[in-house]
């Protein structure tokens, strides 16, 4: 078994290390009828631009995305600034730089991994997926008995920030900057899924459909792990399910379909204010112009907001949409488990925590609403200051930074959280709703704690549930999302999430249920 | 300013000094020898099994007792001397105090075996303890075999730490089954198959003679009185644990087992008080034992003593019994009374009902003759402490228990229920028509 294992995780490091390597290699060569088609799509009107990229770049052939990034880059930033100082303000391209050597480097890869693609799909994620699953498999038989298996987390590199954590939070942030900052250099990766992606929506694959495919992927591998892990405890397996399937569904098939049915891309989970954009120009008009589906969806996504979430946040706590139905949620609770101890559990860390996302939440609200009063007024800026670089800045700071980079990229280091914590002005709004207007809480049985500490050690958010637990009181955070971890590590029985009459949910407690109970009374009584 | 001296930083002295807190501008001092901050005792096992750090353990941050103004010292006590209400330190230096609280707690028990303190022989009680296990059975190249010695909590908890490990464990049970003192027939021979399931070797009806030393001074063998030998590295003494209270032999406080006090916790000498797993009553409470070393009656005992402490005199007045411990990965709890065979009540009866596929089972207790409820034992199922609390105060029959199961069910959500197969068996077997009552959010949440 451990043989299989060590197998397993060598096939899989190949697959990653292959990867790994192919944004830097490949060959690349933009020949003249496919520029032609590009300039004449995009209406470039910039003779500058056109003119160093025929001189630089068209017709040659360029090893790895390293050397034709920069000429691309160098060639638009050049002509638009160029056209600034000319005033030639219809000649500047308003595509970024590096989106235009996605483009560019998208129409151009020639060579063996743009005509194996099959191949190339199954040295990577194929082999990932092979050595992932040789990997955990065996698990079912090296665990034992099903029951909690945390042993020797602590003691694993991996799981308590070793050199290993520290290469994955590498690789992770490495991975989220290309994304979201480099995408030229995805190119190679986007080449792996195009036959995907045009089985489903009939376009060839983005760097944005490669990361819902992987997205996808990594979720289901890890989805395995957990049904192995967690197969002691009902709870977990069904939500777990319900994650994987509102993600392959919801976030990943739907929209893609939608777009071959000429319908705008939209996944309908996805609520605002976490959809940030949604209310964002572009995103309105597109809906105003789709007809029927474009109208449902702009009300779908009002009503969601409005009505949907807080009425299931009042019945079921917001663990219906946290750890059961989101995307982000769903990755923390798969790819993110076995990091999901590291999360500071400090006082200290709960003040910033407050201070932050109820921030992010603001910001949120107030771009928000500086892009609607933009939209119907029909102007660019909101008290003197531009809607557009507002939203800018925070689609930068926290679309891409906080939720992408740090989000994710900070896993293994921060706990797996660390968004959904921080920063999610989603999960904001809900746990408003949670603290003052729930059925929801997790119960603690009396006196029955012992104040191991496994229910605060594995609490993904943070939350010092021992500190409630001990003292007898039930558990009622804004910022809980219910996974159920607490419960199902608790050796003792203590915790229990469940929904019920919002008489008694809180219940603040002294001497504890065991005592005498006059002495309960007396001191208890507040 | 009145000072309130504490000896012991258990989950006994620190509940006390808590509440003191709470109720008073004392000022508050807390010696212990054995950490710098309260830790949950109960929770070591996982940080030898790599669940948790020690720090995981402590359930208050480093600052709070700055904050709360309750003084640590680190030091070990040698000597109470009441008539100068002082305590003489290892370390040299006096602590003076106008009221103290005695809550060292327990030492594991050893009972005169040849070899007991060679090296590689320990108990498992305190962070000592721990730190030691970790020298003594870092892995299972070094620790080739480990032996335990009785079959208690302690004992499978610590055979449980070595299997995570994946050190061969031969674990020594003077019983006829594991842990049969306390618990029926039905349930410990669940366990024993339980732990024969965890590959350990367990070893009924079976007595330690000696431990045998290598050159070193190091155990390398145990001998039983069935006349086996077994190589080990480690063995672990877990047959019970004895109060923690040789330092004041001649203290003039008047001594049992442990240090004897009344119902106010109050020992022999004014102005000091035991609680916790050191303190023996005068006369056992109720079905109690005098010495109770468990976690949760050291918290009511502090809970009740900062009463008095701080002007409102009350009694120790445990309610209910209720307690709670893992068998490997068999969750137990219990509320009420329910006696092993050994040690049966008058017109106790028994009802046993065990799952035919998992470790699951349940044991309840009534009186034949009322059919009064006296108590509960659960294993694999969670079950609501407040709901049997309450059922115990209001005496409901048996029959009302079972009817009300549902209610009482504690366990995650989309869990397996077994009420009905429950009440079934027991329809069978005592001729009743109990039908299960559907689970009421109403009824479980009514106030007494």
């Amino acid at each position: 078994m451990k043989t299989i294992k060590n197998i397993g995780l060598v096939i899989f490091l190949i697959g990653l290390g292959i990867f790994t390597v192919l944004p830097l290699i490949g060959n690349f060569k933009l020949d003249q009828t496919t520029f032609d088609q590009i300039v004449a799509d995009k209406g470039f009107k910039s003779e500058l631009f056109i003119q160093s990229m025929q001189t630089e770049v068209v017709g040659r052939e360029f090893s790895g995305m390293t050397s034709l990034s920069p000429k691309i880059v160098d060639a638009l930033e050049k002509a638009n600034a160029q056209h600034r100082i000319n005033k030639e303000y219809k000649k500047v391209i308003y595509t970024s730089p590096h989106d235009m050597a996605s483009l560019i480097g998208k129409t151009s890869g020639i060579g063996f991994i743009a005509n194996n693609k099959g191949l190339m799909w199954f040295l990577t994620f194929g082999l990932g997926i092979i050595g992932a699953l040789l990997f955990i498999l065996p698990n079912i038989i090296l665990q034992g008995k099903k029951g909690i298996k945390n042993d020797g987390i602590y003691h694993e590199n991996a799981t308590n920030k070793g050199w290993v954590a520290w290469l994955v939070f590498i690789f992770l942030v490495s991975f989220y900057l290309v994304l979201y900052f480099r995408p030229e250099f995805a190119t190679n990766w986007t080449y792996l899924v195009d036959p995907i992606s045009e089985s489903l929506s009939g376009n060839p694959a983005g760097h944005w459909f490669v990361y819902g495919f992987m997205y996808c992927v990594v979720m289901t591998v890890m989805a395995i792990r957990m049904y192995i892990k967690y197969r002691h405890n009902v709870y977990q397996m069904v939500r777990t399910t319900s994650v994987l399937f509102f993600q392959i569904v919801f976030a990943f098939l739907i929209p893609e379909i939608m777009t071959r049915l000429q319908m705008p891309y939209y996944d309908f989970k996805n609520a605002f204010p976490l959809d940030y954009d949604f209310f964002f120009q572009w995103n309105l008009k597109s809906l105003l112009n789709s007809g029927g589906i474009g109208l449902f969806i702009l009300v779908w996504g009002v009503v969601l907001t409005l009505v949907i979430v807080p009425v299931m946040v009042y019945f079921f706590g917001k663990r219906w949409y946290c750890s059961w139905v989101c995307g982000c949620g769903g990755l923390a609770e798969t790819l993110g488990d076995p990091y999901r101890q590291h999360s500071s559990k400090s006082l200290f860390s709960w003040k910033i925590e407050r201070w932050l996302i109820h921030g992010v939440l603001l910001f949120a609200v107030v771009m928000t609403g500086m892009t609607l009063y933009s939209f119907f007024e029909e102007t660019s800026t909101v008290l003197g200051i531009k809607t557009q670089s507002i939203q800018n800045t925070y689609s930068l700071a926290i679309g891409s930074v906080f939720a992408g980079v740090i989000g994710t990229g900070f896993y293994p280091i921060f706990g797996n959280r660390v968004w959904c914590r921080f920063g999610c002005p989603l999960a904001a709004y809900l746990g408003f709703v949670q603290r003052f207007k729930s059925r929801f809480r997790i119960t603690t049985n009396g006196g029955q704690c012992i104040s191991c500490g496994n229910c605060s050690t594995y609490c993904e958010q943070g939350i010092d549930v021992r500190a409630y637990a001990q003292k007898g009181e039930n558990i009622i955070r804004s910022s809980c999302v219910g996974c159920g971890i607490c419960s199902a590590v608790c050796p003792r029985g203590v915790l229990k999430l469940e929904n019920g009459p919002e008489e008694g949910r809180i219940n603040p407690t002294e001497v504890l249920l065991g005592n005498d109970v006059d002495l309960m009374d007396l001191v208890n009584k507040k | 300013m009145e000072h309130i001296v504490i000896i012991g930083n258990g989950i006994a002295g620190v509940t006390a000094a808590r509440h003191i807190r709470k109720n008073s501008d004392k000022k508050i001092t807390i010696i212990s020898a054995e950490t710098d901050y309260f830790f949950s005792r109960t929770a070591l096992m996982y940080v030898y099994m790599g669940h948790m750090k020690f720090e995981h353990t402590q359930p208050y941050e480093n600052w709070f007792w700055k904050k709360n103004r309750i003084d640590l010292v680190k030091a070990y006590v040698n000597e109470v001397n009441h008539e100068s209400k002082t305590l003489l330190l290892s370390d040299g230096n006096t602590i003076s105090y106008d009221k103290l609280i005695i809550a060292t707690g327990s030492k594991p028990n050893k009972f005169g075996w040849p070899g007991q303190d060679l090296k590689g022989v320990q108990g498992l009680y305190s962070k000592q303890d721990l730190d030691q296990l970790e020298a003594n059975a870092p892995n299972n190249k070094i620790c080739k075999r480990a032996v335990i010695v009785g079959g208690g909590l302690i004992g499978i908890e610590l055979a449980e730490m070595l299997r995570s490990r994946k050190i061969p464990v031969t674990f020594l049970v003077r019983e006829s089954s594991f842990w049969n003192g306390v618990l029926p027939k039905g349930e410990s021979e669940m366990i024993n198959e339980h732990i024969l399931e965890h590959h350990i070797d367990l070893r009924l009806e079976t007595n330690l003679v000696e431990i045998l030393s290598d050159e070193n001074g190091r155990a390398k063998a145990i001998t039983t009185d069935k006349g086996d030998t077994i190589e080990c590295d480690v063995v672990g003494l877990t047959a019970g644990v004895t109060p923690n209270i040789d330092f004041l032999k001649d203290s003039g406080i008047a001594l049992g087992r442990g240090v004897k006090v009344n119902r106010f916790l109050e020992t022999n000498i004014p102005d000091i008080y035991a609680i916790g797993d050191c303190a023996e009553q005068h006369e056992a409470i109720g079905n109690r034992r005098p010495i109770e070393a468990v976690w949760y009656t050291g918290r009511m005992m502090g809970e009740a003593l900062a009463q008095t402490i701080c002007g409102k005199k009350r009694e120790y007045n445990p309610g209910h019994w209720f307690n709670s411990a893992k068998f490997l990965d068999v969750e137990y709890q219990t509320y009420g009374w329910v006696f092993s065979e050994k040690g049966l009540k008058e017109n106790e009866q028994h009802f046993h009902w065990r799952h035919s596929k998992e470790f699951i089972c349940i044991t309840i207790a009534f009186d034949k003759n009322s059919r009064k409820f006296l108590g509960i034992n659960t294993f694999g199922i969670r079950m609501r402490h407040e709901i049997f609390d309450r059922w115990l105060t209001e005496e409901r029959p048996v029959d009302y228990v079972l009817e009300y199961l549902k209610d009482a069910n504690f366990d995650p959500e989309f869990y397996s229920n077994y009420e009905a197969e429950i009440i079934s068996k027991f329809n069978t077997e005592f001729g009743t028509t109990i039908s299960p009552k559907k689970k009421s959010w109403k009824r479980i949440f009514a106030k007494a």
